[in-house]
């Protein structure tokens, strides 16, 4: 019963940061994903939005290696690429900031920063008695904070002293920095305050300034339309429409985000051409 | 992978100046604007000290002193002060494996069952055979059945309360049945070797007390210097935040449950230097102690928070405290109250404490 879409090759697009065609994943009967197209230009801010159900984290998963796709292909900078675990995609380049889970709160900014990817000291001391590269590791978190102009009193505070903002910004400033090519953020404001939601969208914006490319899943469309350069409309396990925020109102994409619009009725603003068969 | 480089300026752009980050309209940010990112001053280190979590199991412990010393005119001198340090190394070496499971998160109910475990097959094989064989086989069996708590724990998912508190009555019963309740003098040097050493008058200072603070520096080395202990912090944290960022949870508890095993080791060797036979009755709460000296070192039964320095302190809390009111002519009973207030207090510290940093006001300088 699980239909398999054949992925034609002449559909990659080169130049493109991330690029996925016909993704489908089934769980028994149920259907996660049903040949989902992704595109993501390199430094771009691409919105991910979709109603509860419509199978946005599916998606993310599968391009954050989270999760193995049935069958599809996905491409990084070209290149056709097969996530196993998230460590894969990490080693690729890919960052991924999960809502609210991913700090240790009573470790300090630069132990989260460097958290499973610690420095040793050079020689004997690092290789034989293992011992971290606190001074070094300090150092270089420091820097990367003062880079993307987040304030913390100090690089040696622990999480649990932050605010709201300041931990997601870590989070965040820890995802651009290993995070070669892109940075996938899942709601990373759904739990902050307003004037905090501003901070960390600014920093959203520093980061592409540095050249990453940046998926933001969301539910707020005021925050999609203030900050994406596109806007990746995910409906029934498949994408519906990309779009700009410049041609197309707010109303409309939540109308095509529900079904009360088809998706032929707004301006596509996909890069890569669309090839999911209609069911 | 270059990991050195990647924070570094390669990919980054120059700094921008910090004004660059848009309106802050709020007093908060302001002051922290003004501090901006700094490292850490000499300052800060100072006053980050008085946060430390070893300073009120270190207050407790002077207070102790300073009370029994007051009160008895036997507490406070040299002979009586090595007599508390010797009276400490077992629970003391059974309470570092305790430390790094609590720090996880866990708990062990089976550590005082473990290391009897030890002292017992090291005592039958070495009454009709070789005392270093002997050795090998008790040390071996510490940690293989340490090993086995961390595999169901952290492999197959138990809950480390159930599967320990399943150990511990597995593995008292086992000592028996495999000594058929007897008990082993021992005889041999090499297994009592940690409660002698040298003397200095009234003072002897055991190898015994050597090896528990020698065992509590490398502890100690391993869980601040090392990734490795990070790893264990991180875990007790917050184990989901832990593998996201690429941690491996189960290999890393496994790991905490198994170095356990062999500080229970070193504790069973300790037990048979201070008692010179192998009991397989003996120590029947040396569980229970060694979380009280845990706690009292102030390491958070959540996970997370705490260290051996704590729990160094802890230990000799515990112990001079029973010392000192056994001097004072204090029953015994009334000692063990003593032990559980100071328990509770110990963990009504840790809960407010703990309210306190999630507030966000434990490093306001």
């Amino acid at each position: 019963m699980t239909q398999v879409f054949a992925v034609d090759p002449s559909r990659q697009m080169p130049g493109l940061a991330m690029q996925a065609i016909g993704l489908t994943k089934h769980y028994g009967h149920v259907v996660a994903m049903e040949g989902a197209d992704f595109d993501l230009a390199r430094g771009e801010i691409l919105a991910v939005v979709g109603d509860n159900g419509a199978g946005k984290s599916t998606l993310i998963k599968a391009l954050a290696g989270a999760l193995t796709p049935d069958s599809g292909q996905v491409w990084l900078d070209g290149e056709p690429v097969r996530f196993a675990s998230p460590l894969d995609a990490r080693l690729a380049g890919i960052e991924t900031v999960y809502q609210e889970l991913a700090v240790a709160a009573q470790l300090d900014i630069t132990q989260n920063m460097f958290l499973g990817r610690e420095l040793r000291k050079p020689g004997v001391l690092g290789s034989v008695l293992r011992q971290l590269d606190k001074k070094r590791m300090r150092k270089q978190a420091a820097e990367q904070m003062h880079n993307l102009g987040i304030r913390v009193q100090s690089i040696r505070q622990a999480i649990e002293t932050l605010s709201g903002g300041q931990r997601q910004a870590v989070a965040v400033a820890r995802a651009a920095a290993w995070g070669r090519k892109v940075v996938i953020l899942d709601e990373p404001t759904a739990s902050l305050g307003v004037r905090e939601t501003h901070q960390v969208l600014d920093l959203i914006h520093r980061v592409r300034e540095h050249g990453i490319s940046v998926v933001l899943i969301s539910h707020s469309m005021p925050e999609v339309f203030a900050i994406a350069d596109r806007i990746h409309i995910h409906r029934l396990g498949r994408r519906a429409a990309v779009v700009s925020p410049k041609t197309t109102v707010m109303s409309d994409v939540v109308a095509v985000m529900t079904g009360a619009l088809p998706p032929q009725a707004v301006v596509s603003a996909a890069l890569a051409p669309a090839g999911a068969p209609d069911l | 992978m270059g990991t050195g480089e990647l924070l570094g300026g390669v990919r980054m752009r120059a700094p921008e100046p910090a004004a660059a980050t848009g309106p802050r309209p709020d007093p908060n940010d302001a002051a922290a604007a003004a501090a901006a990112v700094t490292l850490a001053s000499p300052r800060r280190q100072a006053l980050s000290l008085l946060a430390y979590p070893i300073t009120g199991p270190l207050f407790a412990l002077i207070c102790i002193f300073v009370v029994f010393s007051l009160t008895t005119s036997t507490f406070m001198n040299a002979g009586n002060v090595s007599l508390i340090a010797q009276q400490s190394v077992v629970i003391g070496t059974l309470a570092l494996g305790q430390t790094l499971i609590i720090l996880v998160s866990g708990i062990d109910l089976a550590d005082g069952a473990i290391m009897v475990l030890g002292t017992v097959v090291a005592g039958s094989i070495a009454s009709h055979g070789d005392a270093a064989l002997a050795m090998v086989l008790g040390f071996a069996a510490c940690v293989v059945v340490s090993s086995i708590n961390g595999l169901v724990i952290a492999r197959f998912r138990l809950p480390p309360f159930i599967a320990t508190l399943g150990m511990f009555t597995i593995i008292a019963a086992a000592a028996r049945l495999y000594s058929r309740s007897q008990s082993f003098p021992i005889a041999s040097d090499l297994l009592s070797v940690l409660g002698s050493g040298p003397e200095f008058g009234t003072v002897t200072v055991t190898y015994g007390t050597t090896a528990w603070a020698a065992l509590t520096l490398v502890l100690g080395y391993a869980l601040n210097e090392t990734g490795w202990g990070v790893h264990v912090y991180a875990i007790g944290n917050s184990p989901i935040a832990a593998r996201l960022n690429g941690v491996n949870v189960t290999r890393v508890v496994f790991s905490v449950y198994a170095l356990a095993g062999v500080f229970y080791a070193f504790a069973a060797w300790q037990a048979l230097g201070r008692t010179p036979i192998a009991d397989p009755s003996g120590y029947q709460i040396a569980n229970l102690d060694s979380i009280t000296a845990v706690v009292i070192g102030g390491t958070s039964l959540f996970g997370g928070r705490g260290g051996v320095a704590g729990t160094f302190i802890g230990t000799l809390i515990v112990v001079a405290l029973k010392n000192g009111l056994t001097q004072a002519g204090i029953d015994s009973l009334y000692q063990q109250i003593a032990t559980g207030v100071l328990v509770m207090l110990a963990v009504g510290a840790d809960q407010y404490l703990g309210r306190g940093h999630r507030l966000g006001q434990g490093h306001q300088a």
